[in-house]
């Protein structure tokens, strides 16, 4: 057993070494390959170092945006369905964010669109957010739900307020849950944030779609690979933090 | 502080039947108290309401005069300890930090939690080192003193304790007890210790209550009285098969007469005819051989003597022999190891008497008799946890003769 764990967390060390050296291999081979490539004028208008740049933040900015909006919400509404006077309303919840996960990114970007008219950051962050709140949301319901209820009577039992039980038990518990989920919500996000271009987003769905009407294939490849290497490197962000923000005694 | 359950009552809503009914009891102050029945019988839930864990659903509760009941149930809480079993350490936090909890919660200062917490770990015998370890790295004996010193960190009068050795292996167990009663012994605590062991029940109470099904008190009296005699059927059952083994556990050989004219002794230096002459004085055929420092170390019978040429080789060694310290089922033992007769040593190792079957049985009759009417007073009775006197002088039960019994 300690034999086949101590290779598991080898394996995992070596990802955590290796993830972010493949993807600048991955990425400096395509940005290599693109800009030593003949290149016509509606490509070079796009692939140079400016426009990549300001589309690679815009994507990040969308990114983060989504992220603290699903933090903001996803953390509060699941432990708040974790406390005994809105219990019942797990399921409503649980429900309503599954909805939107199962809900093609594509139509609640348009539905949303279609009803407020917005245009711009705002517009793709909204419900990219709702799209990618659900890992986060359950998970942190789960690990919360998780937490050994004699450690938690423990707590009460030794003077403990509800809040200080919440605060210092139950959430340090759930950590690493959370953090698990919020990994899956990034990368969802980080994918779904190419949807942002349709609602006048920015971001790395510009090259894509671009690439793709303007039938210029090296567009749309630069585009396509620098989202994939935003992604794996905001995996490899989300792994090195449950490393490292995880609670010391359960390690 | 006492503590005071007047007819308390906790029903659940949607049960039929009351899971606590009716209970009324007085826990002494400084002293512990066992709630001892089977599984489901409500007996944590009784404890639970001390501190609020759970609200009765009506009667009375009061800590030391002041009714829980219009209290802060946290404040309440943070004046009294909690243990519980398998301990309860929170798994992220560090042996310290899970000591300092209450402390903190009370507001007291880095340095004094610190001073409290290393104090704690002495108290508990754990060592300096293990402060800084996280629960998952103590084993379960360690872990349930953690959570000892976790319940006494805020040195609180009242001490509840919820099957907290449950769970770690017999050794361990005992090891734990035996540290609690030396603990209380300095402290003086308010003990309520839930448990379903009877034999933990006698070893750690002052008093036990055994408690029925809906937690209605059968019995409320010192393990003595109980084992000598229970107060109904129920009761007998659930002490089980052996209560008169288990009350030679809390008599000891200082409370019985010891025989020390019985029999015949002889110093390993003395002469081998002088012996024999002693026996036959005495008409007995055994006597015990003393070294130079007066301790037993041989028995020696009138056989053997013939054909001896000095005492020191004589005979066969003493097998098995018991201190004034000794509980009378350590004894008992001695007695059946040795074939009839046990020696009983000092404090320094030296004979004072022996001791046999007879005086074992006559203890455990004088017991029973001291207790034969004590069933009307199950609640507020004051019987003396001192036995010193229970060797009544006019023993009728059959006493084993010294002559001939021994090896």
């Amino acid at each position: 057993m300690t034999a086949l764990e101590a290779r598991a967390r080898r394996a995992d060390r070596m990802r955590l070494l290796g993830q972010p050296v493949a993807v600048v291999l991955l990425v400096g081979g395509v940005l290599a390959w693109a800009f030593t490539r003949d290149l016509d004028s509606i490509e070079r208008a796009n692939i140079n170092a400016a426009k990549l740049l300001r589309d690679t933040w815009d994507h990040l900015v969308l990114s983060v945006v989504v992220t603290a909006l699903v933090l903001a919400v996803a953390v509060p509404v699941g432990v708040a369905v974790t406390r005994r006077w809105a219990r019942w309303a797990a399921p409503v919840v649980l429900g309503i964010a599954t909805v939107g996960q199962a809900a093609p990114a594509v139509g609640v970007l348009v539905l949303f669109f279609l009803w407020t008219e917005w245009e711009g950051l705002w517009a793709a962050a909204l419900p990219i957010a709702l799209y990618s709140l659900l890992p986060v949301l359950r998970n942190t319901v789960v690990g919360i739900q998780s937490v050994d209820p004699a450690l938690v009577e423990a707590g009460r039992g030794i003077g403990m307020s509800g809040g200080a039980v919440l605060r210092r038990i139950e959430l340090p518990l759930a950590v690493p849950l959370i953090l698990a989920g919020l990994r899956t919500s990034l990368v969802l996000a980080v994918g779904t944030a190419t949807l942002g271009a349709f609602v006048n987003g920015g971001g790395l769905g510009l090259l894509i779609d671009t690439g793709y009407k303007l039938n210029r294939p090296t567009v749309l490849v630069t585009g396509a690979v620098l989202a994939v290497g935003l992604a794996l490197l905001v995996d490899w962000l989300g792994a090195v933090a449950e490393r490292g923000l995880g609670p010391k005694g359960l390690r | 502080m006492e503590i005071t359950l007047d007819h308390v009552t906790k029903h659940y809503p949607g049960q039929r039947e009351a899971a606590v009914e009716d209970v009324s009891i007085v826990l002494p102050a400084g002293r512990i108290t066992v709630f001892v029945g089977p599984s489901g019988c409500g007996k944590t839930t009784t404890m639970k309401m001390i501190n609020r864990l759970i609200e009765p659903t009506s009667g009375t509760i009061t800590v030391g005069g002041a009714d829980v009941l219009s209290m802060d149930p946290d404040r309440l809480r943070r004046g009294i300890g909690y243990a519980i079993q398998q301990a309860g350490l929170f798994p992220h936090l560090t042996v310290a930090q899970n000591i300092g909890m209450v402390p903190g919660l009370l507001g007291w200062d880095r340095a004094r939690t610190a001073d409290r917490t290393a104090e704690m770990l002495d108290l508990v015998g754990l060592d300096a080192e293990f402060a800084d370890r996280f629960p998952r790295q103590l084993s379960g004996g360690q872990q349930q003193r953690v959570g000892v010193a976790r319940a006494l960190a805020a040195d609180p009068p009242v001490l509840l304790m919820d099957e907290p050795f449950g769970a770690v292996d017999p050794i361990t167990r005992g090891n734990l007890q035996d540290e609690l009663l030396n603990l209380q012994s300095e402290l003086g605590k308010t003990i309520v210790f839930v448990t379903h062991d009877f034999d933990e029940a006698v070893k750690l109470g002052d008093r036990i209550a055994v408690l029925g099904p809906r937690s209605k008190v059968l019995q409320f009296d010192t393990p003595e009285a109980i084992l000598a005699n229970p107060a109904d059927d129920t009761v007998a059952g659930f002490v089980g098969a052996g209560a008169s083994l288990k009350q030679l556990t809390l008599l000891r050989v200082r409370d019985v007469e010891i025989d020390r004219t019985g029999v015949v002794t002889a110093g390993v230096d003395d002469p081998v005819p002088e012996l024999r002459g002693k026996l036959a004085e005495s008409r007995t055929k055994f006597a015990l051989v003393l070294d130079r420092r007066n301790r037993p170390v041989r028995w020696v019978h009138v056989r053997d003597l013939n054909a001896a040429t000095s005492l020191a080789g004589a005979g066969k060694p003493v097998g098995d022999s018991v201190s004034v310290q000794s509980t009378l089922q350590d004894a008992l033992e001695a007695i059946l190891t040795e074939g009839g007769n046990a020696a009983v040593t000092g404090p320094r190792g030296e004979y004072l008497g022996t001791i046999g079957l007879g005086t074992v049985t006559d203890a455990i009759a004088a017991l029973r008799e001291e207790h034969s009417d004590d069933h009307s007073d199950n609640h507020a009775d004051n019987h003396s946890d001192n036995h010193s006197d229970n060797h009544a002088d006019d023993r009728t039960g059959p006493r084993a003769d010294s002559e001939g019994v021994t090896p």
